[in-house]
């Protein structure tokens, strides 16, 4: 009786996607956790830096952009997929070399903290 | 390779990417860990990237037009990470913009290839999905331009407010909301979907319109979670794990800033997006005549000299000057004398999360010397000289004492407890929440009026002349 109960409440398989949401749920909270210990001193450079991790949607946009153009895949959808890819990337190059820029100006007093 | 063997390899690529991110941002909890941090997110990049090159449905025809769109992003990001750091806001809200853009195109074609390969494709679960990714990407996208827009100048500054905007803003959003689920119940509504993006690119403008620049850390990093909310949305479109926990690490580093940036400011969510802070100035009134006392840079620079310890509080008038590295000398000729010198840092100065303790470092100075405001207002009453510099809201004390004010209940940096109070500001127009500062009519306060990079020069000169003298 239970079954087609819960098919009904999920016709697209909702069960599928479970796993991905638990991954999510996780992540969330790492990613909480780990903030939290972020020194105030570097908001800034990691404001940019999760710049250029969010620039991670590129796997997206090359999955969009790299099929064979075809009837199944028309051309216009791979230039969507290369417009993102460009877009992410103006981030991920940017986002790694402005941290990498402020947080080497970053110095302490003590010169034996250098490291 | 077997195609099993080769999936396998890509999700071991994902697996060892998502830790490395995790470590990436782990290590930013201290600035001497923090660049090797850098260096594992680009590893961490590197794999995620090479990871989906190889995935079989990547034909190797695309490789060389994926490489150039590739080449042309790191063209005009190359130029973007060699700004002044002055800019270091609009270029972040940009960067939120390109993210944006990217997570709602991908979403936008993903749809229509699920439409074109009859829909069969395009479950309940994913049109949610895919609708909230082209939500949060374009409106993303369109919110962050403006917040650069404000940031840059192009656009004015000021918060732009009409009647019904709050209204027209819900309609809007609600317009979008009323496509969403009308995609989600009948994907085949292809009518929907440009209206959806049209809706949201709209609503992103309109978030931002009314907001004014001192509200703009809070909106920075609201537009941040946002961006990692769409890529993580993105994640559940493509069963893509890598994209949800870069993304879940991206939207949780926003939202943090935000409540910080929040609780800076006493303020809420929804009031600093739908309260156009700025309009607040009206019910103040003008001036009612303070009266203050000013100093010359050199007598400034004479009462410092006296003092044992010197509390600089910098805000984003330092930032429009330029005037870190005149700061950076004057910072050298007290300490020369054995004077301790620390700078307190409120956690809005300024117009992005930390954009402070950016350009002090850029200006050498020791970053154990930037203090946040928790911990300097205990001491306050033992410091002789508060230097205010380009700050106002943040040090106005009443916030603390006056019920009435807009600002009431903001937490400040208690420069009023201090011996002596030396602010310095290019005349007596109010801060940017265009509120009086009581603080520069006490007694114990001496405004140093002018250019904020030219008194602190003048300071410093007045010192570097004095001991040249002894």
């Amino acid at each position: 009786m239970m079954t087609p109960l819960l098919a009904a409440a999920a016709p697209d398989g909702l069960n599928a996607y479970i796993p991905l949401i638990f991954v999510f749920i996780l992540a969330t909270f790492i990613g909480l956790e780990v903030i939290r210990n972020v020194s105030r001193l570097l908001h800034t450079p990691l404001m940019s830096l999760t710049n250029a991790i969010s620039a991670i949607v590129i796997v997206g946009a090359i999955l969009v952009a790299g099929p064979q153009v075809g009837d199944d895949h028309p051309l216009w959808i791979t230039i969507l997929g290369l417009i993102a890819i460009a877009a992410a990337s103006v981030n991920i190059v940017s986002g790694f070399l402005i941290t990498n820029r402020m947080l080497k100006m970053f110095k302490s007093r003590k010169p034996e903290d250098k490291s | 390779m077997t195609p099993e063997s080769r999936d396998a390899v890509v999700q071991l690529a994902y697996l060892v990417a998502s830790v490395l991110f995790i470590f990436s941002l782990k290590w930013m909890n201290s600035p001497q860990s923090a660049r090797r941090g850098v260096w594992a997110g680009v590893w961490a990049m590197v794999l995620g990237i090479g990871g989906t090159l190889l995935n079989p449905a990547v034909a190797v025809s695309s490789l060389p037009w994926i490489a150039l769109a590739v080449m042309v992003g790191g063209l005009i990001g190359v130029p973007l990470s060699k700004v002044p750091l002055t800019a270091v806001p609009q270029r972040t809200a940009l960067s939120h913009a390109f993210g944006g853009l990217a997570a709602g195109l991908v979403g936008t074609a993903k749809y229509y290839l699920w439409i074109h390969d009859g829909g069969h494709n395009l479950t309940t679960f994913r049109m949610f999905a895919i609708s909230a990714e082209v939500i949060l990407g374009f409106l993303t996208f369109t919110g962050s331009l403006m917040a650069a827009g404000k940031l840059q100048e192009i656009l004015p500054g000021r918060p732009i407010t009409y009647r019904g905007q709050l209204i027209v803003n819900f309609l809007t959003l609600g317009g979008a909301i009323a496509c969403a689920v009308g995609l989600i119940i009948n994907p085949q509504l292809t009518f929907l979907f440009p209206l959806l993006i049209t809706l949201s690119l709209a609503f992103g403008v309109m978030l931002i319109i009314p907001i004014g620049g001192a509200d703009m850390p809070t909106v920075i990093a609201l537009l941040n979670a946002y961006a990692g909310l769409s890529a993580v949305a993105m994640g559940f479109v493509l069963d893509n794990t890598l994209l949800i926990i870069a993304g879940a690490l991206d939207g949780s580093s926003g939202l943090i800033l935000s409540i910080i940036m929040c609780k800076a400011m006493n303020r809420s969510f929804s009031n600093v997006l739908f309260g156009a802070f700025g309009s607040a100035q009206a019910d103040t009134g003008g001036q009612e005549g303070q009266t203050v006392k000013s100093a010359t840079a050199a007598e400034a620079a004479e009462i410092m000299e006296q003092a044992d310890t010197v509390v600089i509080v910098p805000g984003y008038g330092m930032a429009v000057a330029q005037a870190q590295h005149r700061v950076r000398e004057l910072y050298d000729q007290l300490t020369k004398r054995g004077i301790k010198v620390k700078f307190a840092i409120h956690p809005v100065a300024g117009r992005m999360p930390g954009h402070m303790n950016v350009l002090l470092a850029e200006a050498d100075i020791p970053y154990d010397d930037l203090v946040e405001m928790d911990e300097i207002n205990p001491e306050m009453p033992q410091v002789d000289v508060v230097l205010v510099l380009g700050a106002n809201d943040v040090v106005n004390p009443a916030a603390k004492n006056n019920p009435k004010s807009p600002i009431h209940g903001m937490p400040i940096i208690e420069a009023d407890r201090a011996k002596t109070v030396l602010a310095v500001k290019r005349s007596m127009k109010p801060g940017f929440a265009g509120i009086d500062n009581e603080l520069y009519a006490m007694d114990k306060t001496l405004m140093v009026f002018g250019d904020a990079k030219a008194v602190v020069g003048d300071m410093a000169k007045t010192l570097a002349g004095d001991s040249g003298m002894h």
